[in-house]
């Protein structure tokens, strides 16, 4: 084996990790570790099974429903919609009879794929993992390499563990200085993605770095790196440290004892190398963030809630205005109005980006001693059965009853509506979720995203609302 | 896998950047049988009212777009969910090429997967071309693959990039799973020196 070029990307040496074979037009054949896959792979599983393919390794690969799920029932059969209903049974069929580990509904593992991978230990540095969903960049906080794949790229996994792929740019998104009080992972990915567009990493791979980032917990990478999708990124990682290893030790796929130590020492070498170079490069001074919302319909659409709404006329490219426009009309909203004035109708908190036990505590601190405002519906969505139970025993989910909001079952729920739960038409939505595109949360439903404290603020006030007014007890 | 090889088709304009692939085809319809086809689900909630009737202003309510087969759309087109039933429900409408100065990665590949050509032009060159489609709608653009060269309503012809492999599959109508599969040797081999060191 020739000696790696040195010096190397984090990236480029979990890549070279997995190559099996390179084929002439330069695609490289890359062998995955560990495929997740949801309810939404019955297409997948239905091209096997009319090749007459068996799945290549089911060890590597692992289940959970929760696209189709409803999150006031654990019984499938209570799923009224036959479609959606198969879509969970055929699930549950397709892994069982392939010997695959599924996490079911009568299972406290069962919850959002990107939430159970890394609670259960699946993600771990240095492997590629892919799931047929965008958000599979997620994972990418642990320091793998990890990317979401369409339908027919599911079945390929599924009947040869491998994946063809051109080799994507690297991007190195530096962020530095300290975060002030208040501000989240969520806030840094929402103005990373206000910075660069929801169209600025498209092609590339980001690696998170900086003191801000370091300072992160596991929970705010996996936001940061779960909507690096939004910025059109492949994948988003942030390399393996002591906060990482202390978040996998002991959970129930992490090595054990001599295989802990030995993959231990195989982690530490996996960041970058000091010398290693970027395809691209930005800096943001973490110092300079504040508490984000978005005013439009795509994630890029943010800004620090002490704002107002823009105006579509001070824009001078004519086609940002035009969207704009678009997007401000959509939202039933006026230029130059206080994005703290915005009143709300709907608040969830949930999703693979914040439904985290670090998410609930946080909404829960601003909720504690507080009500819901009368004309607001507000949901707490926990990411997984386990992260449920876990709040439960801190008796978060007394807090939030207290104060008026439902306390449901794990499950995508509110962030995209599959399973038939949606935000009314002209309704508007405080969320955690990762996407404001129009009719995300239902057909004419209006989304404002924002960090869980946030959501939390806006649920006791009725309107959007800087959490660090909240902060201190009331 | 229907194969590809030339094209000329009236094109439908989608004059937004960042269109995502919620619009192509709304979450509602994820459950949907492939069996059942996607084409009424292709735009739906742009295309249809809540009511079911048709939303005049949307183009491809417009006769002339009606039996378009080339979709171009404006930069980062079909970003976001990975959701290949954007793909289906094109390709179940009759469309088989999507032109954009570039494309969200997930839908690109997906495109290839079914037989649907995602062609990358210059910036400028769609935003003329979107400006002659809304001007003269039907007037049409043709693709050929052999040749990897589009030719715009107004007889500019303009070269595009894609994956030799990708193209042999598309001109062939084969798909990448036959292939790697055949492959399946070395991937053993791989597995076999690789070990099961992380999971
Ligand atoms: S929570 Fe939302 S973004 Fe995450 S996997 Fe579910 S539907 Fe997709």
């Amino acid at each position: 084996m020739p000696a790696e070029p040195s010096p190397c990307t984090m990236f480029e040496k979990i890549w070279s990790r997995h190559r099996v074979l390179e084929r002439p037009d330069g695609q490289t054949l890359l062998y995955v570790d560990c495929h997740l896959i949801h309810d939404g792979s019955a297409p997948a599983f239905q091209v096997l099974k009319s090749r007459g393919l068996p799945v290549r390794a089911p060890a590597r690969t692992f289940a959970t429903p929760d696209h189709y799920v409803l999150t006031d029932t654990r019984k499938i059969a209570e799923i009224p919609d036959p479609e959606r209903r198969g879509m969970v049974e055929q699930l549950m069929q397709n892994t069982r009879a392939a010997g695959i580990t599924q996490f079911g509904l009568d299972d406290a593992r069962q919850g959002i794929v990107h939430i159970v991978g890394p609670e259960q230990g699946l993600s771990q540095p240095g492997i590629l993992l892919v799931c047929g969903d965008s958000h599979t960049s997620t994972h990418g906080a642990v320091g793998a390499l990890a990317f979401g794949i369409g339908s027919t790229e599911v079945s390929h996994v599924l009947a040869t563990q491998t994946l063809w792929q051109r080799k994507p740019r690297t991007l190195r998104i530096a962020i530095d200085g300290t975060l002030p009080a208040g501000v989240t992972a969520k806030d840094v990915i929402l103005t990373v993605i206000a910075r660069i567009g929801t169209a600025g990493a498209t092609e590339h791979v980001i690696e998170y770095a900086g003191s801000a980032i370091r300072g992160l917990s596991m929970e705010g990478r996996l936001t940061l790196c779960n909507m690096s999708i939004e910025a059109g990124a492949r994948a988003g990682m942030v390399a393996p440290d002591e906060t990482t290893f202390d978040y996998l030790h002991g959970r129930p796929f992490a090595p054990k004892g001599a295989a802990w130590e030995a993959a231990l020492g195989r982690w530490r070498k996996l960041p970058s190398d000091a010398e290693a170079q970027f395809d691209c490069e930005v800096t943001l001074d973490g110092s300079s963030f504040a508490p984000m919302v978005t005013w439009g319909t795509s994630p890029e659409n943010a800004a620090p809630i002490t704002g107002t709404v823009p105006d579509p006329g001070a824009e001078p490219d004519a086609e940002k205005r035009e969207g704009m426009r678009r997007a401000l009309d959509y939202m039933g909203l006026v230029p130059g109005t206080p994005l703290d004035q915005v009143r709300i109708d709907r608040v969830f908190i949930g999703s693979c980006t914040n439904s985290r036990i670090e998410d609930l505590r946080a909404a829960a601190k601003i909720v504690r001693g507080r009500k819901v405002a009368d004309t607001v519906r507000a949901w707490v969505v926990p990411g997984s059965g386990l992260i449920k139970r876990q709040a439960e025993a801190e008796g978060l989910d007394r807090i939030f009853k207290a104060a008026g909001f439902d306390w449901r079952e794990p499950g995508c729920s509110l962030c995209l509506g599959t399973n038939g739960e949606i935000v009314a038409p002209g309704q508007r939505c405080a969320s955690t979720s990762n996407r404001n595109f129009v009719g995300r949360q239902g057909p004419g439903a209006r989304t404002h995203l924002m960090s869980p404290a946030m959501a939390a603020a806006a649920a006791v006030t009725g309107h959007l609302t800087d959490v660090r007014r909240l902060e201190t007890a009331p | 896998m229907t194969p590809f090889v030339s094209l000329e088709a009236a094109a439908l304009p989608i004059a937004q950047p960042n269109f995502d692939t919620d619009q192509i085809i709304p979450a509602r319809f994820l459950s949907r049988d492939r069996e059942l086809g996607l084409a009424e689900c292709l735009f739906r909630d742009l295309r249809f009212a809540p009511d079911g009737s048709e939303r005049p202003e949307f183009p491809l309510n417009k006769p002339e777009f009606r039996a378009a087969r080339i979709v171009v759309g404006e930069k980062n087109f079909a970003c976001g969910s990975s959701r290949e039933n954007a793909v289906w429900a094109l390709a179940d409408y009759g469309f088989r090429a999507a032109i954009a100065p570039s494309f969200g990665d997930i839908f690109r590949n997906n495109c290839l997967k079914n037989g649907v050509l995602p062609v990358a032009l210059p910036a400028a060159v769609v935003t003329g071309l979107i400006e002659t489609l809304q001007a003269t709608p039907g007037a049409r653009v043709a693709i050929d693959l052999p040749s990897q060269t589009v030719t715009l309503p107004d007889g500019s012809q303009h070269r595009f990039e894609i994956d030799p492999f990708a193209k042999h599959c598309l001109l062939n109508g084969v798909d990448e799973l036959a292939f790697t599969l055949s492959q399946v040797d070395e991937i053993a081999a791989f597995e076999n020196r690789y070990g099961r060191e992380n999971i």
